[in-house]
This record gives C-alpha cells, structure tokens and sequence, in this order.
C-alpha cells in the first residue's frame, strides 16, 4: 500500500512541472500585452510604462521569468493579479469557499439520487422504473447546463417566485461576518433569524443545475456495477441461504458495486469545477470560475496563470485521493505489487 | 442409413456487419437515436433549401414574434423570431450545420491523432511511450472546459479555434483507448505470427494491428461527437466560440437572458435543440457500444 502510495505521488511530479510551464508558455503567447491593456485610452509616459514593466518583471529574458516563476510557486506564491493588485493565492482562497460549497453539494446531491437511482434501476431490470429512471439519467447526462440553468431561472424564479437568481445570500436582509466562507455554516453562526434559510434558497438551483451531469453519470454506472454484481455467486448464496432481497441487494450486493462507482465519483471532480464555469456564470455565484472568466476578459495574466494551476492542482491532489480511497476499499488494488 | 439425408451446409454464419446490424437493430432507443440523428443531419445538409429564411437577415418589424401556437404570431416565421428579428427556425437549422461541423471535425481530427499517437506509445514504447501519456494525463488534469478556454484565450475566440481547443481537450481519450487495446492486441499470437513472418513495423501498426483496435475507437467516436457538440455550445454560451451573427446554438443563447422572462421561447429553442441532438447521438452510442463490444461500458 505505501509502494503503491509513493509511486502514484512520484508520478505526479513531473505532471506538476510540465503543468508550470506549459501555463507559463501559454499565458505568455496571450495576444494583448497587460500593460497596453491596462493603459487605455488615457495614455501613459514612457518611464511610467518601463517602470511598470520593471515592476512586473516583463523587462527581464523569458527563461529568467520562468525560473522567478517556479520559484515563487514553490514558495506559494501565485503571482499578483494585475487588475487588484492581490495576491492571485488570496483571491482564490477567498472566492474558493464558494465554489467549495457549490461543488461539495452538488456532488452530495448527485450521491444521494444517483445511487439509490442506479440500485431501483439494476432490481428492476428492464422494467418501467428502469426503463424510467435510465431514460432521465441519459437526459440528464446529455443536457447542456447552461440552458438547464435558464430553464430552471425561468420557472422556479420567475414563474413561481420560488427561490433567487443570483448570488448566494440576500445582501439587503442579511450581513453576516464571513467566519468559514461556507454560507450554510456562516448563516447559521450568525444567528439571525432566516438567514440559513435565505443561503439554502440561494444554493438550491446552482446545486441542480451542477449536480445533474455527475447525478447521471453515477446513476448509469451504480446500475451496470450493480447488475455485474448481481450474476456473482456469493448474491446467489445470499439469496439462497434465505435472506431477504432487499438486504441482498442493499448490503451484500451494494457494497461491491460501490468500488467502480468510487472511482466515478472521483472522475467527476474536473468535471464539477468545469462545469462550475458555467454554473457560476449563470447565476452570478461569487467563485473561482466566474472569476477566471472575468480574468480571461480582463487579460489578467497571472491570475488566470495561478488560478488554472491551483485549479489543477486540486484536481490532481483530489484524484490522487480517489486512489488510495480505491486501494483502501478495494484490497486487491493495495496488496498487488 | 436413409440416402435422402444429403448433408445441407450449416447456415454461413452472419458477416460482422449483419451481425452489428441484428444486434443494433433490437435496441429501440438506439434505433431511434439513429432515425433522429440521420433527420438532424438531413436538415443540416439542406438547411439552404429547407430554411424559409436567410439565418442572418434581420426583418425589421417582426422582432421578438412568438411561435405559431401562440397568439400574436406571424406565420411566416412558424418558430418566431429573436431579438433583432431574425427566423428562429431558419437560425436552428444553420445551426445544425455549424454544430455538427464541429462535432464532426473534433470526432475526425481526434480520430486521426489519436490513433497516431495511440499507436505511437504502443509501439514504440519507452520515452515516447512515456512523453505521450504524460502530456495526455496533464490535459486531463485541468478540467476540460477551463482547458478550452485557456486555449481560446490564447489563439482567440472563433468557430476554427473552438474546434481546435475541444478537439485538444478530447484527445486523451482516444489516445489512452488506441494505446490500450494496441497493448493488449500485441501480446496476442498472430501479431507475433505477423512479426516472424517479418512485416514491417509501420504495417503491423496500421494493417495488422489497427483493425482489431477499431470497434471501441468507432463507440469513442460517436460518444465523442456528442461531447464535442455539447463543449462547443459551452464555449459558444460563454461567447468563446463562433461569434456572432453566426447561427451555433450556444451562442444563440448567450444574449437571451435580457428576453428570458418576456419572450422564453428565444430562449427555449437553441437549447432544445442541443439537448435532443446530443441525446439523439447519446442513444445511438449507446446502442452501438451494446452492438460491438458488450464489454465496454461507460459511466
């Protein structure tokens, strides 16, 4: 276990320096220099402009930027986002908690109906709820988000008055000091009456809209795991020494069914934070990824630099996790050599 | 022994294509899928001769009209029309052709990196081997749409450059699954057979070898076209793909917001016709995947 631990962490390495500088190169060959950008119509004197250039280290030989730069990474620093004037780490972390509580509920959402969903389908095989269910899973699986999004706007928002637009808490109402950055936590920390509530209406639609695609993709494949499981032996041994089908099916057989669906669920965090993008957008939620959006416009080189490398980063620590969570429940993995 | 009992010949057994075909065949919704698909498609190629209107023409005047059904509408423009006064349903059938352009150049342009590359790291193994999977493993570590949009940030935002940065973003996909079934089609006899009897490695690779490589690459290819379709129209909402006035779907939704509450059918439209598209292809994959290789399985 520990060989295998070490192996897939050396692994990441030379993923982590390939990843430094292909966002370096790229970023560099952005057409639209920041400084023009920044200088506008306005103008600006010719040693303003050098001494800015010095500033951000744009007068220095390419290689030499490089280096500064996987210096300053290594020392975590991300850069200096050039519209605020922040460090790029702390514009991340701060917007982070956002996206962190998007993501987490629209993955517990997709947990939480995804399973159960795959499990009705795989007992009642070729039957109406699986004909149903599997039906909605590939809808769902093929359905482009942002319209999703819209549709949702359309009628929980505006038809029915249900739950808000925008953002994540009703600013007029409510002012609360953020203590997690999680607005379910903060809200209810903050004691005011109907705050938690107001954050909940706030998350609810984002959470759909994010959650479907992972809500499809474990539900189809908690099916075929289950129904691969099922064929097996001890399932047959289970039944046959007389224990009810539904404890078959929920203990004997899901929990071996669970080990592919693990791995999917770990697979869908790059998807999650892709498809936070979108879902961010849609519904103005303060995160990292309308944030990059707005960097993409704004030609904000080392924000958009830093906030990808710290996106992949996650990504690859998470997959990472995803492994060893598969090697912990999956003992084969972890006693082959 | 009765000598009338002349010995009749076993029925030849089904060609691999009759027998894709009877199984594909028995699955209703990949059926279907098909039948939709083969419409789009129909559609998209003849979308100057089906289309009542020009997609770009602005008819001044009849902006923002509703569709047939509803009251106050123009039967000219049987779908309505959007903000500027163009025919919804003239715009949804350009953009048949523009999205299945990109779908279909991303499925080709990957198929055939793919495979040389696939092939490439199979073959050769080694640090070429080693160079190809781990450039393939840090595209899959930046989440595809944020990958996409760097890229478009780079060379810019329009319809050559989206098919460029989606087809990026795929291409570890294919590369992986020609790389694996090569592996694992090497170890097998007839490849040693083929290599004793002394082909030439370039021929082993694509004569040999690539054929037996192919059925998942085809059920690839279909998934991938839906993908590609569904990105594209991603990068083209987030006003990263084609640009306008070009009819692609996604970007026809990008500026309907402002109109969602009044006038929901601009709305509605271009998104209904992404969704039933790449469900449309999603049946069909998923019937072909059935038919070839029961084996596969997608999550």
């Amino acid at each position: 276990m520990f060989r295998f631990l070490l192996k897939r962490l050396a692994l990441t390495i030379p993923t982590f320096i390939a990843l430094m500088f292909i966002t370096f190169v790229m970023i560099r060959l952005v057409p639209g220099d920041p400084i023009e950008v920044r200088k506008g119509e306005r103008g600006i004197s010719p040693e303003r402009l050098a001494q800015l250039r010095h500033e951000m280290g744009l007068d220095q030989p390419v290689w030499k930027q490089f280096l500064d730069y996987a210096n300053g990474l290594l020392h975590g620093d991300f850069g200096t986002s050039i519209i605020s004037k922040a460090p790029v780490l702390h514009e991340f972390l701060t917007l982070f908690p956002a996206t962190l509580e998007l993501t987490l509920s629209a993955m517990i959402f997709a947990i939480v109906l995804g399973i159960p969903a795959g499990v009705i389908a795989a007992s009642r095989r070729g039957g109406v709820y699986d004909q149903t269910l599997m039906g909605l899973a590939l809808t769902g699986y093929s359905m482009p988000i942002f319209w999703w999004g819209l549709i949702l706007i359309l009628l929980m928002s505006n038809t029915l008055g249900l739950t808000p637009v925008s953002g994540r808490v009703d600013l007029i109402k409510f002012y609360y000091e953020p203590v997690t950055g999680f607005m379910l936590i903060d809200s209810l920390l903050s004691g005011q009456k109907g705050a938690f509530l107001d954050a909940v209406h706030h998350l609810i639609l984002p959470m759909i809209v994010l959650g479907t695609v992972p809500l499809a993709v474990i539900a189809r494949m908690t099916r075929s795991s289950m129904l691969e499981v099922l064929e097996e032996d001890y399932v047959r041994t289970a039944r046959a020494k007389g224990l009810s089908w539904a404890r078959v099916v929920g203990i004997h057989a899901l929990r071996n069914a669970l080990i592919p669906v693990v791995t999917v669920i770990g697979l869908q965090v790059g998807g999650l934070l892709a498809g936070a993008v979108l879902t961010e957008t849609i519904f103005s939620w303060p995160g990292v990824g309308k944030w990059l959006i707005e960097s993409i416009n704004r030609r904000d080189y080392p924000a958009l630099q830093g906030g990808i490398m710290l996106i992949a980063g996650i990504v690859i620590v998470v997959n990472l996790l995803v492994d060893m969570l598969y090697g912990l429940i999956n003992p084969r993995i972890r006693h082959a050599k | 022994m009765p000598s009338d009992l002349t010995a009749t010949a076993a029925p030849a057994p089904p060609g691999p294509l009759r027998a894709f075909w009877r199984a594909f065949r028995g699955n209703r919704g990949a059926v279907m899928g098909l039948v939709v698909v083969s419409l789009i498609f129909f559609v998209a190629i003849f979308a100057s001769v089906l289309a009542p209107h020009d997609p770009l023409e602005q008819f001044r005047g009849f902006s923002k009209l509703p569709p047939f059904w509803v009251k106050g509408s123009d039967p000219r423009f049987l779908l309505g029309t959007d903000a500027v006064g163009r025919d919804m349903l003239s715009r949804l059938m350009y953009g048949a052709r523009v999205s299945l352009f990109i779908g279909l150049a991303v499925m080709v342009v990957s198929m055939l990196a793919g495979v040389a590359l696939g092939l490439a790291a199979a073959f050769f193994g080694g640090l070429v081997d080693v160079l190809i999977i781990r450039v393939m493993d840090l595209i899959m570590a930046i989440p595809s749409l944020v990958l996409a949009i760097l890229i478009i940030a780079i060379i810019g935002p329009n319809l050559t450059n989206t098919i460029v940065a989606v087809t990026i973003v795929g291409l570890p996909r294919y590369v992986r699954l020609v790389r694996a079934s090569a592996l694992a089609e090497l170890t097998k006899d007839y490849v040693t057979a083929a290599k004793v009897s002394g082909v030439r490695k370039f021929r082993l690779m694509t004569v040999t070898v690539l054929p037996n490589c192919l059925a998942p690459l085809i059920v690839q290819a279909a998934l991938g076209l839906s993908d590609a379709i569904l990105e594209a129209a991603g990068l083209g909402f987030l006003g990263l793909g084609a640009q306008p006035p070009t009819p692609e779907w996604g970007a026809m939704l990008a500026d309907t917001r402002d109109l969602m509450i009044s006038h929901p059918w601009v709305m509605a439209f271009p998104g209904l016709a992404i969704l039933t598209t790449v469900l449309a292809i999603n049946l069909m994959g998923d019937g072909l995947r059935d038919a070839l290789d029961p084996r596969l399985r997608r999550s």
